[in-house]
């Protein structure tokens, strides 16, 4: 589904080099985590892959079920099933909610050539998927997270996930802020969207995130590069041991 | 203080053009009006307060033509049960206006109003009174020169909003319309405003309103591109009186704005609100003066404008606070999103203070679109141009908020989002 292919990337502002030839491949229905310690260039890889500006792709490619997605706008890669969870969720006043997600599906389903949903369809949906993630009217009135606590933030993410259903998704530190139970939440509201034709690139610091959202793959990464890939213990080798065993061990 | 040259010359140049009307019951005012301005000229480029709108094309002695414009859809408040008094070209026309007669107001036309006591107390006495500190010297020029306008007499609730309806029908017109709003103690009155009025239009309006009385006031500058406008109004206020009024200006080239309040009793609520967009040539301008002359008094001042292309915004806006007016909870905030390098908001806030326990507060910002914001909501499939939208209408949205009827906040709302998908294409 996903398949990056010696993906270099720099900083557009400052001649520095993040991405070192990162190779990765998501398969549809799998979980691939991706642990690394800080400044591994994690975040980076998933702000390239949705499109923000400020990074330079200098060498390789990314592409989503063939397509070369580096050349699309940030909006028509979310249209090809592209969906980033922030690790810092932004805040937007005056935009409600709501209206946020109702223009978001709807785009989606113009960009893909579908009939726009209709708001009572829309309000149904969406009030069915809120109550999972324990999120309340009131959140969904308020103006895009803002006055939101961390948890609520990340809830919404996830909200946002269910609702426009996308083909691949990539979690950025979603665990980061969360206590056990509101991270038990976010994890069962991931858990949830598991399926056979959509994948799942999880980035974390830590293996606590991964008890609750199983990998089927876990990778390290280092210095801009993918240095070893494993199962699920490779994840629990880090919780014990750290970083450091498995960097001297590539080096 | 004799007047400089240049001043006499432009001021003579103009008065030499026009002539007094025969205002009746009002010449007196008019009169007074007239020598006022004499005394002070009409503004230039080197007054305090017109130094960063240029006054010429307000001041010259003929309207600059104005092409008409043609392509707007329905008016707004068009969904709005409502009384319409409509003015072509700054001229009454009764045939397009509905009946004036509804319950709790009197309206009586200007030019045919008997000598009504209270109108006699109003006309031109708040205007003179708003000449200090800061002279209004167009608006002495519409007081004493006015063809036409409204008296509004207010003495209850009123069940429909009185909307002012202003069309622009010739490329030369120059239209000076005077309305004067008395509200009772108790009463209470939404006035809408729209149209592009006329090539020039100088308008002026005074208000009164009572103890206890309220006025809502909603107003849509019309959409004609190469139209000029310098409105005026002079608003006093009663003990546990409310006055609310907002502005949404969308084209013309030239606008000011000004708005003088005074808040003369305990208790007294003054919002005031503008949101302005602007694309190209456009230049718009807030000049706003609250003066606090009482206990527990609350005034806001909301100003939001969206400027491209090179389009420009001014605010100035002022809070006085008079000694002895404790308890005044003042609070003024004018903001500009710039969409481009090109275009320039100009912010002058002033306070001045002479009471001890009082809260006030202000803030002036110019930002261009929030990146981290737009980056969002894009990752989220909402395409460039509508996402720059959202968060331009977001923007505006504390201004717009400050309208208390929540479906002409949502027409004010709509007509933002036609006017930025026009332009989107």
């Amino acid at each position: 589904m996903l398949e990056i292919k010696n993906l270099h990337v720099q900083l557009e502002e400052e001649d520095k080099q993040i991405l070192k030839g990162v190779d990765l491949t998501v398969e549809a229905g799998k979980v691939h985590a991706i642990m690394g310690p800080n400044g591994s260039g994690k975040s980076t890889l998933s702000y390239v892959l949705s499109g923000r500006d400020g990074y330079e792709v200098t060498e390789g490619s990314a592409t989503l079920d063939g397509e070369d997605i580096l050349e699309m706008e940030p909006e028509e890669r979310a249209a090809a099933g592209v969906f980033l969870a922030f690790q810092y969720p932004v805040e937007i006043p005056g935009v409600g909610n709501m209206t946020f997600l109702r223009t978001a599906v709807n785009a989606q389903r113009k960009a893909r050539g579908q009939d726009e949903m209709s708001a009572t369809d829309f309000l149904k949906e969406i009030r069915a998927k809120a109550k999972d993630l324990k999120i309340d009217a009131d959140m969904l009135k308020r103006p895009v997270n803002v006055g939101f606590s961390g948890g609520e933030k990340k809830r919404n993410e996830i909200l946002q996930m269910a609702m426009l259903e996308p083909k691949m998704c990539i979690l950025d530190e979603t665990d980061s802020g969360l206590d056990v139970d509101a991270m038990k939440l976010v994890a069962d509201g991931v858990n949830a969207l598991r399926d056979e034709g959509r994948g799942f690139l999880v980035i974390t610091h830590y293996q606590r995130l991964l008890d609750h959202i199983k990998p089927d793959v876990v990778h390290i990464m280092a210095d801009g590069r993918i240095v070893k890939t494993g199962g699920p213990e490779l994840a629990l080798e880090v919780e014990n041991n750290g970083y450091a065993d498995i960097l001297a061990e590539v080096a | 203080m004799a007047l400089p040259q240049v001043k006499l010359d432009a001021t003579d140049a103009r008065l030499a053009a026009m002539s007094l009307p025969d205002g009746g019951w009002s010449d007196a005012a008019r009169k007074d009006a007239l020598a006022r301005l004499r005394a002070m000229g009409l503004p230039s480029g080197r007054d305090e307060y017109w130094k960063y709108t240029k006054p010429d094309t307000l001041v010259q002695p003929d309207a600059p033509h104005a092409a008409l414009f043609d392509g707007d859809t329905t008016p707004v408040f068009s969904d709005t049960d409502r009384l319409r008094i409509v003015f072509v070209d700054g001229v009454f026309d009764a045939d397009a206006s509905d009946d004036l007669t509804m319950e709790n107001v009197s309206i009586e036309r200007l030019a045919d109003a008997p000598d009504i006591h209270w109108a006699r107390d109003l006309y031109g006495v708040l205007e003179a009174k708003g000449q200090t500190p800061v002279e209004r010297p167009l608006a002495a020029l519409n007081t004493a020169f006015a063809t036409d306008g409204v008296l509004i007499h207010v003495t209850g609730p009123v069940a429909r909003p009185i909307n002012l309806v202003y069309r622009h029908k010739s490329e030369h017109s120059d239209a000076i319309l005077h309305h004067v709003v008395k509200v009772d103690s108790g009463a209470e009155v939404t006035i809408l405003e729209n149209g592009p009025a006329a090539a020039r239009f100088n308008k002026c309006m005074e208000i009164d309103i009572a103890d206890g009385g309220t006025l809502h006031h909603v107003r849509a500058q019309g959409r004609d591109h190469e139209r000029r406008a310098a409105t005026a109004m002079f608003a006093r206020l009663g003990a546990e009186s409310v006055f609310k009024s907002f502005t949404l200006t969308a084209n013309g080239v030239l606008t000011r704005n000004e708005m003088v309040v005074e808040l003369t009793g305990d208790d007294a609520v003054a919002h005031v609100a503008g949101a302005c967009v602007g694309d190209g040539d456009f230049h718009h301008d807030d000049t706003v003066f609250i003066t606090h002359d009482a206990v527990n008094c609350e005034s806001r001042q909301v100003f939001k404008k969206v400027l491209r292309n090179g389009a420009t915004g001014v605010f100035q806006g002022k809070i006085l606070v008079k000694e002895g007016a404790q308890k005044t909870d003042g609070y003024q905030i004018s903001q500009s999103l710039l969409l481009d390098d090109d275009s320039q908001f100009l912010a002058k806030p002033e306070l001045e203070i002479y009471a001890d326990d009082v809260a006030c507060s202000h803030g002036s910002t110019s930002g261009a679109i929030d990146e981290e914001g737009l980056f969002y909501l894009r990752s989220r499939g909402i395409e460039e141009g509508v996402a720059t939208d959202l968060l331009t209408i977001a923007f505006l949205a504390e201004a717009v908020m400050e309208i208390e009827d929540q479906a002409l906040q949502d027409e004010i709302n709509s007509r933002v989002d036609a006017w930025l998908s026009r332009r989107r294409g």
